[in-house]
């Protein structure tokens, strides 16, 4: 079966990445022809953990869809929430109050953090360097805890409710926020010296993998990757939502497009959460935190209504076509990651695999929000 | 019925070094789990006897009691042959390794030639277990080994020929015997060219390259190639790769401080012998670990970069600047 290329130098091979591979990070899988270890071509192959996620949307009343919500990215999964309820609140023309719009801000700032700092663990993993991970999910901790505490959940929250959120913040978490602020302080320059700095992972990272803001355009990639590539674009600043005008924060914007551009910006926006998360703090109102008269069975007008919010990953959006009963007539949830992972077939070309690897983990993936 | 001294003698030395090989490799494996938890902020093994040490015999009983399965379309002799390939060799270089005064098996007056000798063989097992796995996965690896191992060999043979002009000797032992105390260490550039340092620093990265340690490990990335040229061993020929790579580890530490360092002889001129060797010999693994725990994985290109463009020209400069040097003086 063995035939030879009329040509040994355009003799190509293919190699099957995943779905079980240690750096696609769940079930991706992505067809690779490779020149040697240079890539010629790459196809990702999505679909492995489908679970008709808008489907269920449409056969569902609106509040029992939310769980599924938080399973989408199951790392920023309170963002996902927030973007549901906002689109669902709009639709139906329910208020929030303000302290809850507070607590939202906060713990979706919290999650976005504990999201960046699990990519960064996994993401030097992906290069080889092991310690990392296990220091980023000593933080990570803190911040679950603390999130258990007033969600009730670890992971895939189900936190917010239409009309305001499910649980008040008590005196603990806020005490063990300000902890956990003051914490985080100290440890990001201990990140900075202990990885940024690291000559080889410099090498791997400056000037590799460049993505440029054409791409973005052409895929429709937001978030932490468009902005690695110099654009100016992050929804809480330019379709601000919930209260974030009145918050003081910078959107970090790296113009070179490389990998190193995508982690800067990472680790800015830690930094970045945490200055919202301290002003939500100081400026946290009293009062309720559930709307009053919340209608139980939810009939929103006919019409057709989206939301976006700015999630861990980009730019995460719902459509909500509704028909005037108690269940959407179509549910389009436009997730970050999917147009992230899209132009990875174009960016990868003529990259060694070992690049590749690195350009993939510099888009922060996360398999179940791409296939729903 | 009296046996032979000699005979007996080179019975004591094979079961002695298998058993050393053995019992250094557990070790080994034991130590780096540990060193790795610390760094890492966890305990590491703690379950399977005192501290864990037992750990590695536990996991050796598992790997034993494993099915070594040869896939389908594999080349089942290659395959099978590997393994030996990568464990004889470093069965072997221990035969010329002075412990003590007297405790080498052979004290050979071409030690090191017979080292390098046999670590050479290690590379081609690698290359026969990658490309008789039928898997695309251990090809690209055995591709990287070779081509890692053939650049890391040339400096690491230029900085011994080095010191082996200054030495006027190959054999281990007399390399040890020129350095009774700390300041005769061939580290320190007063004893014959003003080169040694850096010889050292390129023998110990070119040894942690040669031995496919991280971050060098490019034969095993197991975030790009799964876990390379042994993605398809199971049970024990695995279980030899591991023993092989340890002992390897072993090995270029032990000719750090042979060479460098004094091996078995006290620092302070008190009480030489074999304790010496093994607490620098260990220090120097520790190092390695240090290392592996710390630094993310170069690529393949910054590998080659760092031995034909660094690495090579700094180890000609030293054989030429240390040539110069013993002419005049």
């Amino acid at each position: 079966m063995n035939v030879l290329a009329q040509d040994p130098a355009l003799e190509t091979f293919v190699l099957n990445m995943g779905p079980q591979h240690p750096a696609t990070h769940g079930v991706l899988r992505v067809k690779l022809v490779l020149d040697g270890e240079y890539i010629v071509e790459a196809e990702p192959v999505l679909g492995y953990i489908h679970r008709m996620h808008e489907k269920m949307g449409e056969n569902r009343t609106f509040a029992q869809f939310m769980p599924n919500t938080g399973r989408l990215d199951y790392l920023s999964a309170l963002s996902y929430n927030h973007g549901y309820v906002c689109a669902v609140e709009r639709a139906a023309g329910i208020g929030v109050p303000e302290r809850a719009e507070y607590i939202r801000c906060i713990t979706v700032e919290l999650n976005r953090i504990s999201s960046h700092l699990l990519w960064l663990g996994a993401y030097v993993l992906d290069l080889g360097g092991f310690t990392p991970l296990l220091y980023a999910f000593d933080d990570r901790e803190i911040l679950l805890d603390l999130l258990e505490g007033v969600t009730g959940a670890r992971l895939t929250y189900c936190y917010f409710r239409f009309g305001g959120v499910y649980n008040d913040i008590d005196d603990d978490f806020v005490t063990g926020l300000k902890g956990f602020v003051k914490r985080m302080r100290t440890r990001l320059p201990m990140y900075h010296n202990l990885v940024t700095k690291n000559i080889i992972l410099r090498k791997r990272l400056e000037d590799i993998g460049f993505i440029t803001p054409e791409l973005c355009r052409k895929y429709g990639a937001t978030g932490p990757v468009a902005r690695g590539s110099g654009i100016d674009y992050d929804v809480r600043r330019h379709e601000p939502y919930s209260v974030y005008p009145e918050f003081k924060f910078d959107i970090p914007v790296y113009p070179k497009g490389d990998s190193m551009a995508r982690y800067l910006v990472r680790m800015d926006e830690i930094e970045q959460s945490l200055r919202i998360i301290e002003q939500g703090l100081d400026k946290l109102p009293s009062g309720p935190v559930m709307a009053e008269k919340v209608p139980k069975i939810l009939k929103p007008p006919k019409g057709d209504y989206y939301h976006a919010v700015e999630a861990a990953r980009g730019a995460f959006g719902v459509r909500l076509v509704s028909d005037g009963t108690n269940t959407p007539y179509r549910l389009k949830l436009r997730s970050p990651s999917f147009s992230n992972l899209s132009l990875f077939a174009e960016a990868a070309q003529g990259l060694l695999i070992a690049d590749a690897i690195a350009l993939m983990g510099s888009l922060d993936l996360v398999i179940p929000e791409i296939d729903r | 019925m009296s046996v032979h001294p000699d005979v007996a003698r080179v019975i004591g030395y094979v079961v002695g070094t298998i058993a050393f090989v053995a019992l250094n490799a557990s070790f080994l494996v034991w130590l780096e789990r540990k060193v790795a938890g610390h760094i890492q902020r966890r305990i590491g093994p703690k379950e399977v006897g005192p501290f864990g040490i037992f750990q590695s015999l536990a996991d050796g009983i598992k790997l034993m009691s494993k099915q070594l399965i040869v896939p389908e379309g594999a080349d089942g002799l290659l395959f099978r042959l590997a393994p030996l390939l990568v464990m004889i060799p470093a069965v072997m270089v221990y035969v010329v390794i002075p412990f003590g005064p007297a405790l080498v098996a052979r004290d050979i007056n071409m030690g090191i030639l017979v080292i390098f000798a046999f670590a050479s063989i290690n590379v081609l097992g690698l290359l026969l277990g990658g490309w008789g796995s039928n898997n695309k996965y251990a090809v690209i690896s055995a591709t990287r080994a070779v081509s890692q191992n053939v650049a890391y060999e040339i400096p690491m043979l230029l900085t011994v020929v080095t010191l082996v002009m200054i030495t006027h000797t190959m054999s281990l032992n007399q390399i040890v015997a020129q350095q009774p105390t700390i300041k005769d260490w061939y580290l320190f550039p007063w004893n014959g060219s003003i080169m040694l340092p850096i010889g050292f620093l390129i023998f110990f990265i070119c040894s942690m390259a040669e031995t496919n340690r991280a971050p060098f490990d490019l034969g095993e990335a197991e975030s790009e190639l799964v876990a390379g040229f042994h993605t398809e061993y199971a049970g024990m020929g695995f279980g030899l790769f591991f023993l092989g790579e340890y002992s390897n580890v072993f090995v270029g530490c032990a000719l750090a401080s042979i060479m460098f360092l004094g091996g078995w002889q006290c620092p302070f001129g008190l009480y030489p012998g074999v304790h010496w060797m093994l607490i620098k010999t260990y220090f120097l693994v520790f190092v390695v670990m240090w290392v592996r725990w710390t630094y993310p994985r170069t690529t393949l290109y910054g590998l080659l970069n760092l031995s034909w463009k660094v690495l090579i020209p700094f180890a000609l400069l030293n054989l030429l600047v240390t040539a110069a040097l013993l002419k005049v003086f």
